[in-house]
């Protein structure tokens, strides 16, 4: 013991030791049961912590799935792959999963006048709290990109004044449809169907002075459409996607451009429906 | 007694104010920028460094005085330290997994982050060089009463300091900086201006205290 070098090192020895007894015997007798499945089903989800699912993040939606039975298709980037795995582990059936990819109902940007000259904050929140916001139209994209900095996946980019959903990389987490203020991004079903881009509920002679390419809700879509799938509601077009077999007259016959199809091209109206494009 | 709460209240406050742990003396500076991007994190990484402050200081101060000191080990003091504060914090964490399971969800995330954090090891060093002396003077127990205020303070600084600093870059994400400048130059220069905020309080508690007691 005389030895300072060999006491200093008995000494942190000893001190370790303790240390690593105290930790091992902590951990045997103060463990904590957990659910063995909460780890799986966390292996099956996609892992990007998006929060589209509505929880804190994939652990967290994991452990609701296996402690609280929360429903098991919330993960939209998972997809169907990741339900059916839970499925797997959860012997549940997977229920219904509606497959949606976001789109932004607005194509104005450029085409939509400007009220005044906005230079305060880059946020849409933001500049949608100044005075109604900049844009001539109170229901227009404004085209600051909250929404792609909600996207964790890369889709949206804003492309000549207004946000543009690129559905090929969207998984369908919704988490962009709470950022916009004006709550422009909404689902809509895989299947190539056209989308109303527009929410002006202005009556058409205001709409036109707003936007170039507003609906004006003269109804010709109403009153072309085979399916009788569109309605005119507080002054705009909707699409009834139930009915919706994506035939595309809609797009050709309106006048103000405002109808598109939101990824691929229109069927022929004499061309049989897809399977895949009936829901 | 009242020189006893004067004496507690400056050490109390020079460590929220003066000698502020992350914006005085820089120490801890990692999680300040890491952590402070979000108020409701920042504040749960402040409650966690405070209470593992005050069990690591709590533990290492007697551990210092009667086995380091008591056997000329004091040149051990930063590996021993390093190596009780690890275990300490493992061992919290696992109580609290345990025995607390709400608390253990508020503070799970960032106990392992802080484990050797140099501002929670820091502070069990500065506690010794500070106070360590007084215990030849002042007794034991007024010595450790001494060490475990400044390290309540030093962890109510840091929490004072994250939750300040949060506000600033929620500020400062809404600006519109130089290309050049964004994301951790703006921060590192909007972290300087709040620190040189601190460097006011300068020689201010002592005074303040004095006047009121």
């Amino acid at each position: 013991m005389n030895n300072p070098i060999v006491f200093a090192v008995v000494v942190l020895t000893l001190l370790g030791l303790a240390g690593g007894l105290i930790l091992v015997l902590a951990s045997k007798f103060m463990a904590v049961y957990e659910d063995p499945r909460i780890a799986e089903v966390t292996a099956c989800l996609a892992g990007a912590n998006c929060g589209g699912c509505g929880y804190a993040g994939c652990a967290d939606y994991a452990k609701a799935i296996v402690m609280d039975g929360a429903p098991i298709h919330k993960c939209a980037p998972g997809g169907d792959k990741a339900a059916d795995s839970i499925a797997a582990i959860m012997g549940a059936e997977a229920g219904d999963r509606p497959a949606m990819r976001a789109f932004v109902s607005c194509n104005g940007g450029e085409n939509c006048g400007v009220r005044f000259d906005y230079s305060g904050i880059k946020s849409c929140a933001a500049a949608a709290g100044v005075a109604g916001g900049p844009t001539a139209c109170a229901f227009g994209c404004l085209g600051f990109g909250d929404c792609v900095s909600a996207c964790k996946f890369g889709a949206l980019s804003v492309q000549h004044g207004v946000a543009v959903v690129d559905r090929t990389k969207c998984t369908g987490c919704t988490a962009c449809t709470k950022a916009c203020p004006r709550g422009l991004l909404k689902m809509k079903p895989v299947a190539p169907q056209p989308a109303v881009l527009c929410r002006n509920k202005e009556r058409g002679a205001a709409v036109v002075k707003m936007c170039k390419t507003g609906c004006i809700a003269c109804g010709l879509c109403v009153k072309n459409c085979p399916q009788q799938a569109i309605f005119l509601h507080n002054n705009v077009a909707r699409i009834d996607y139930t009915k919706c077999n994506g035939c595309g007259t809609c797009v050709s016959k309106c006048p103000k451009k405002v109808i598109h199809f939101m990824d691929g091209g229109p069927t022929s109206v004499d061309a049989p429906v897809p399977e895949y494009a009936v829901l | 007694m009242s020189a006893n709460i004067a004496t507690f209240a400056t050490i109390l406050f020079s460590m929220i104010l003066v000698n502020n742990y992350v914006l005085v003396q820089f120490l801890g500076i990692c999680p300040f920028l890491g952590v402070s991007k979000k108020l409701d994190s920042s504040v749960g990484m402040g409650v966690a460094v405070i209470v593992v402050m005050v069990i690591a200081t709590a533990v290492t101060f007697p551990m210092q005085i009667f086995l380091l000191d008591a056997n000329n080990l004091g040149y051990m003091q930063t590996i021993i330290f390093i190596l009780v504060i690890a275990v300490l914090v493992q061992l919290i964490e696992i109580t609290l997994k345990r025995y607390i399971p709400a608390l253990y969800n508020a503070l799970g995330v960032y106990l392992p982050l802080i484990t050797t954090n140099c501002c929670v090891l820091g502070v069990a060093i500065l506690a010794v060089q500070d106070y360590g002396g007084d215990v030849a003077e002042y007794g034991f127990g007024f010595a450790f009463a001494e060490a475990l205020v400044c390290a309540a303070g030093a962890g109510i600084g840091f929490l004072l300091a994250m939750v300040l600093f949060c506000g600033v870059r929620s500020r400062v994400e809404n600006a519109d900086p130089p290309e050049s400048f964004k994301g951790l130059p703006i921060t590192l220069v909007s972290a300087a201006i709040t620190s040189l905020s601190f460097m006011g309080f300068g020689g201010l508690v002592e005074n303040i205290i004095a006047a009121l007691l």
